[in-house]
């Protein structure tokens, strides 16, 4: 459990990123931290693996106040992908990226490569094993980002922004792996603003505002909330306008996925034959 | 009389130095003055290299081999160099942090006259414009980073657009928005579309917002243009099965029709789709 109390964080120029946060994050969840641009999100995930300490409150890791850990035993259980992987990647190769960590943790050589060989199949990079990260497309080199955090198996994965720059194609292969994760047992929290790709895997979704937490609770009731998504810079998903437009016609309008709106439109077609 | 295109390009391949397979084989595109067209298709078909052998970075930056032909305005790209297509070929990256750099939203504007050499008055008639189109005057002395990323956007739009180009290129210009400012950025460009005729090519993944305001989308896949056309033509099944995200709206109608329910139209708006089901529910 990551527990976060009363947490406040002011920039070495003043400027104050988080005012009071209070959440806690319990195993096995899978959350959405959504909110505007500059609203305290990526602030606010720094400091889960202590990259960031409080200015003012606590941030504890399964009972671990960050204040008196490094950010080096933090990260053996919390695993931060950042949203630029440029920011991370450093290596000749991509196994050689990808297996950085493990080394580092200590870990035997012949579990290193069985590792590194599982998590470059699982998001679709053995192709580029060899290839210097810098050669790939950004959307490449965003999972290659990802595969070195996951490698280590940390506890809590944290993500943000996973699904700029990556395909229809490569956003449906992350949903059904982070719905994997999940139902590992791991503790999966994105940052994101795609309401499209938060609709198709309605996690938890807590939004912040002005560094504040100012709503929380399941995507269904969270992305059909007009008044709530506009304070948060968001929109509703195209097909929760949709459902909600057909209210009038029997809609439920807690829809907010594609796959149930297929069926919810079905349903209402015949029942009007 | 043959309307000649704006962007001309024929039987295009291109290779990569130090690459085994080409990144583009035998493009053939033609986009006419004021067109608004999508470029779409999987990470690595090939967009972002179609779109820097528009502004001529292939071949002068990125070396490789290169046959076929590229014009853009009359200008035969392989011969032009890239700061005399600058005035032609405006491109506006992703991130708006990559192409921000100056210590003033003012200098960024002006930097794009100044170097292509505009006298100074003209920059100077140029940065004003800008800053009051974008109702920014208040902010000419702040720096782009204290701005938000719509801002920082707009302004990277913006920045460009004081070169007054004729064709615009964005790549993914929204990913890094949260969706209001995303909205408003898509408003912006369709704007500029509408009411300057500026010809747009933007590159996207999202469709589900751009398509209404796109003429035609191209797709691309493995180095190839597979399918080109107007929005509710292209978002065919087959679109769907190469993988490109077709709006989720097209989505549902194309299962509704194959579970033999019967829905008129290929909607890309909400508004379409909620008149076309209510059409189908009240019908009988």
């Amino acid at each position: 459990m990551i527990e976060i109390d009363d947490l406040s964080f002011t920039f070495p120029n003043g400027y104050k990123a988080l005012n009071g946060v209070d959440l806690t994050i319990s195993d096995n969840e899978f959350i959405a931290l959504m909110g505007e641009n500059g609203a305290g999100k990526t602030t606010l995930i720094k400091h889960l693996n202590g990259l960031l300490k409080p200015t003012r409150g606590d941030v504890t890791v399964d009972g671990v106040n960050t204040k008196r850990a490094s950010v080096a035993s933090i990260s053996r259980k919390v695993g931060l992908v950042f949203q630029n992987p440029d920011h991370q990647l450093f290596c000749e190769t991509v196994r050689e990226e990808v297996a950085f960590a493990l080394r580092n943790f200590g870990h035997k050589e012949d579990v290193i490569s069985q590792r590194v060989q599982w998590i470059l199949q699982t998001l679709d990079l053995s192709q580029y094993a060899d290839s210097s990260p810098f050669t790939l497309s950004g959307g490449e080199r965003k999972r290659v980002a990802l595969a070195s955090v996951l490698a280590w198996d940390p506890k809590y994965i944290i993500l943000d922004e996973p699904t700029i720059g990556q395909d229809y194609l490569q956003k449906d292969r992350l949903r059904n792996f982070l719905l994997q994760l999940t139902s590992q047992g791991k503790t999966v929290l994105i940052v994101t603003h795609d309401v499209e790709f938060v609709a198709e895997c309605k996690p938890t979704i807590v939004l912040l505002s002005k560094g504040k937490v100012v709503g929380q609770g399941p995507s269904e009731e969270i992305l059909t909330n007009p008044e709530v998504v506009d304070r948060c810079s968001l929109t509703l998903p195209q097909i929760a306008q949709l459902t909600r437009r057909l209210e009038p016609y029997g809609a439920d309008k807690k829809i907010i996925d594609v796959y149930s709106a297929i069926s919810e439109v079905k349903r209402l077609i015949r029942r009007h034959r | 009389m043959r309307t000649i295109p704006l962007i001309n390009v024929e039987d295009l391949s291109f290779t990569y130095s130090g690459a085994s397979a080409p990144s583009l084989q035998n493009i053939n595109l033609r986009v006419d003055r004021g067109e608004f067209v999508i470029l779409t298709g999987l990470s690595g078909c090939g967009k972002t290299t179609l779109c820097r052998c528009l502004n001529g970075l292939i071949p002068h930056f990125y070396p490789g081999q290169l046959t076929g032909k590229i014009e853009v305005a009359g200008l035969d790209v392989q011969h032009r160099q890239p700061h005399e297509l600058a005035r032609y070929v405006g491109l506006v990256f992703q991130n708006p942090e990559n192409q921000l750099f100056s210590l003033t939203v003012e200098r960024d504007l002006a930097f794009g006259p100044e170097n292509i050499g505009l006298p100074r008055a003209e920059t100077r008639r140029r940065v004003e414009e800008a800053l009051h189109t974008l109702n920014f005057e208040q902010l000419r002395h702040r720096a782009p980073y204290e701005l938000s990323g719509g801002q920082q956007q707009k302004v990277a739009i913006f920045a460009v657009l004081t070169m007054q180009p004729e064709v615009i290129i964005l790549d993914e210009p929204t990913s890094f928005l949260d969706p209001k400012s995303a909205h408003e950025i898509l408003e912006l460009i369709h704007q500029l579309n509408r009411e300057r005729e500026k010809t747009i090519i933007l590159v996207e993944h999202r469709l589900d917002l751009a398509s209404q305001y796109a003429d035609r989308v191209v797709v691309m896949d493995k180095g190839r243009i597979v399918l080109n056309g107007p929005p509710r033509r292209v978002y065919s099944e087959k679109a769907y099965l190469i993988g490109i995200g077709v709006p989720k709206l097209t989505l549902l109608f194309n299962r509704l029709r194959k579970d033999r329910l019967h829905v008129r139209g290929n909607p890309i708006t909400v508004e379409e789709a909620y008149t076309r089901l209510v059409e189908a529910i009240a019908r009988d």
